[in-house]
């Protein structure tokens, strides 16, 4: 018996009784439109927890006062002491490492930033001319801070998109001067809009000098210093050798914590893809009871075929060409459900891609390929009991069945 | 061409063995009109099933055309019968969902031959059994005698040997019970040997040799193989066909 008309001919008897039909590929098409979804949603969570954070910069390693794991409570804070902080020389020290590419000090304060009549409360953001690279940020127009010693308090400011067009709408603003708290700023340049990364709006931001935003807050100590390893490899070693310069620096003292944001990055993409296995995994349960209703539906339809079967023997087809046939109903049968499956499933996570925008949905390779493998797998698998029940009929019992 | 040697065939019914042939021995020619005929129980059906290959003997040997058949294995099995053995049954066994056509390609389509060669072939068998405008009918859109002759049609598709006929107008009224029986026959002069069972004497007598057989046994054997059909048959095969 040719293929084609092994295929021709499990298509027509799946086609003699559609309801059987329609109602089984519905079983495997939901099963793979829920595997599709779910990994979609999975995949999707991790995708933007690592896009939110290879956004904060590349190959960073993060310096922060006090000696915590994670940001926290020491159990200094809680008898009233302050952890030591960072200074600019000790941020500037760390440049020593050869394995640092640049440093951005970070300060961090909220000030109300006024034009004339116009004002709002800000976030300031006080750093270096590093910053821009070290955290990819980009221009909309004009200058970003200068670069130069990094004690030096000059009057300029960058403002983020929104303020600026907040405060300037569609007027020109570099060259204006602004007063931030009760300081006088000239504006230098305009931040590209960028969105949100990590809980920080850019667009929302004005950025000066650190020095300056020392003397705008009467502090002296930085909130992080952000270090720009030279490569991957020396992640480490950046990490390693910060942590000794604060420790030289400090008289001795532990009390800085250095994270990598590769660790935390590694952390959160092992956590998310267990989670989004996990979720395919279960989804993948209901293929394999779709699979079960398939080899009750083949057994039944043995049964109901008894004749049929009898009568195929009787016209010279031999045991393993039955099995052959019904093998090629189910394959067919999971073929076409997993095909509508897909359809639905990436359906569904374009819809869901709408409703949450900042999600990137979008089901991952070896999840739509395990789906289909699955739905086809079972569903062969499954037939495999009724395709030999049928091979093994008796004909002459088979033909007498009225 | 077929050659039965002292065969047997029993069966296991509870803790009994129930024998349904005893010791038949029956040997059958080309162009063979044979009836085979005794009263339900006699082994009359057991036996064309055994002709057919749709069942094996407990015991003794079963030849088709000087081979030993009884010692192939199932795909060897299935090939004489696609090959060698048409069947017509009492209740037609057409597939209900496959049209008329179709029904007739079926074992052309099982044999794996060429979709064109069947195309032409099905084609003429509709042509010659006069449902070239029931081609594309399902059984159900069907009267009894047409369904019937699909079923010989089918039978005929792959131009077998032998033809068996269980009680192949059993389901049939008297007048395309004729008609039927006249094709059947016709297809005895093209040298095809036809066995028919039956418990009907009068469509029985109707075959050169006519087998009796009571309780797995045969009783009786009445005609000779290898004859040419009697004249009056001949006339009635040939007026009855169009």
């Amino acid at each position: 018996m040719r293929l084609l008309d092994v295929a021709l001919f499990a298509s027509g008897s799946l086609r003699g009784s559609p309801t059987r039909t329609l109602l089984m590929m519905l079983a495997m098409s939901i099963g793979v439109a829920a595997v599709v979804v779910l990994t979609a949603l999975g995949e999707g969570a991790r995708r933007y927890v690592v896009d939110q954070f290879s956004s904060l910069g590349t190959n960073l390693v993060i310096l922060l006062p006090g000696r915590t794991e994670t940001a926290g409570i020491t159990p200094g804070m809680l008898i009233g002491q302050v952890p030591r902080e960072i200074s600019l020389d000790d941020a500037e020290a760390i440049l020593r490492s050869r394995a640092v590419k640049r440093i951005a000090p970070l300060t961090i304060g909220s000030a109300t930033l006024s034009r004339d009549a116009l004002n709002r409360e800000v976030v300031v953001l006080g750093s270096t001319s590093d910053l821009l690279e070290v955290r990819h940020m980009s221009m909309g127009i004009g200058k970003f801070l200068p670069a130069g010693d990094i004690h030096e308090s000059a009057s300029v400011c960058v403002l983020g998109n929104m303020i600026k067009r907040e405060l300037f709408g569609n007027e020109q603003a570099i060259g204006a001067w602004v007063r931030l708290g009760d300081r006088r700023f000239r504006v230098i340049g305009v931040l590209a809009s960028q969105g949100e990364s990590m809980g920080m709006r850019t667009d929302e931001l004005v950025i000066v000098p650190v020095a300056s935003a020392h003397q705008l807050f009467n502090t002296s100590g930085v909130f992080r210093v952000l270090i720009e390893a030279n490569s991957r490899d020396v992640i480490e070693q950046a990490r390693h050798e910060a942590e000794e310069i604060m420790f030289q620096r400090h008289n001795g003292e532990k009390d800085v914590t250095v994270i990598t944001q590769d660790a935390v990055l590694a952390t959160f993409d092992r956590i998310l893809t267990a989670l989004t296995m996990a979720v395919g995994g279960i989804a993948a349960i209901s293929l394999a009871v779709a699979g079960v209703l398939i080899m009750n539906v083949m057994l039944i339809a043995v049964a109901q075929r008894v004749k049929e079967i009898g009568l195929l023997k009787a016209l010279g087809a031999p045991g393993k060409q039955i099995r052959a046939l019904f093998f090629a109903e189910a394959a067919l049968l999971s073929a076409i459900g997993s095909a509508a499956g897909l359809v639905l499933g990436y359906t569904g996570s374009t819809i869901i891609g709408q409703i949450y925008p900042a999600l990137p949905v979008s089901p991952p390779w070896w999840a739509v390929l395990a789906a289909c493998a699955t739905a086809l797998g079972t569903g062969v698998l499954f037939s495999v009991w009724p395709a030999r029940r049928a091979a093994r009929l008796d004909p002459v019992t088979a033909l007498a069945r009225s | 061409m077929i050659q039965l040697e002292n065969v047997s065939r029993s069966f296991t019914v509870g803790d009994q063995q129930v024998a349904a042939l005893r010791g038949i021995d029956l040997s059958i020619v080309a162009g063979d009109y044979v009836s085979i005929m005794g009263p339900s129980g006699s082994g009359k059906s057991t036996l064309l099933n055994l002709i057919g290959l749709l069942d094996r003997p407990s015991s003794g040997t079963y030849k088709l055309d000087g081979g030993n058949v009884t010692a192939l294995d199932d795909v060897q099995q299935a090939r004489v019968r696609s090959e060698k053995i048409g069947f017509v049954f009492q209740s037609f066994h057409l597939v209900p969902r496959l049209t008329a056509a179709m029904n007739i390609e079926l074992p052309l389509i099982l044999a794996g031959i060429p979709p064109a060669e069947r195309k032409t072939r099905v084609a003429k068998l509709l042509e010659n059994y006069g449902l070239a405008d029931r081609a594309d009918h399902r059984p159900d859109q069907l009267s009894g005698g047409q369904r019937q002759r699909v079923a010989i049609a089918r039978a005929t598709s792959m131009h077998p040997a032998v033809l068996l006929a269980d009680e192949p107008t059993g389901n049939l009224d008297q007048t395309t019970g004729k008609e039927v029986m006249n094709l059947l026959e016709q297809l005895v002069k093209q040298r095809v040997a036809l066995i028919l069972v039956t418990h009907d004497p009068v469509l029985g007598g109707r075959a050169q040799r006519q087998i009796h057989m009571v309780d797995g046994q045969i009783i009786s054997e009445t005609g000779q193989s290898g004859r040419a059909m009697p004249a009056e048959t001949e006339r009635r095969a040939e007026s009855g066909l169009r």
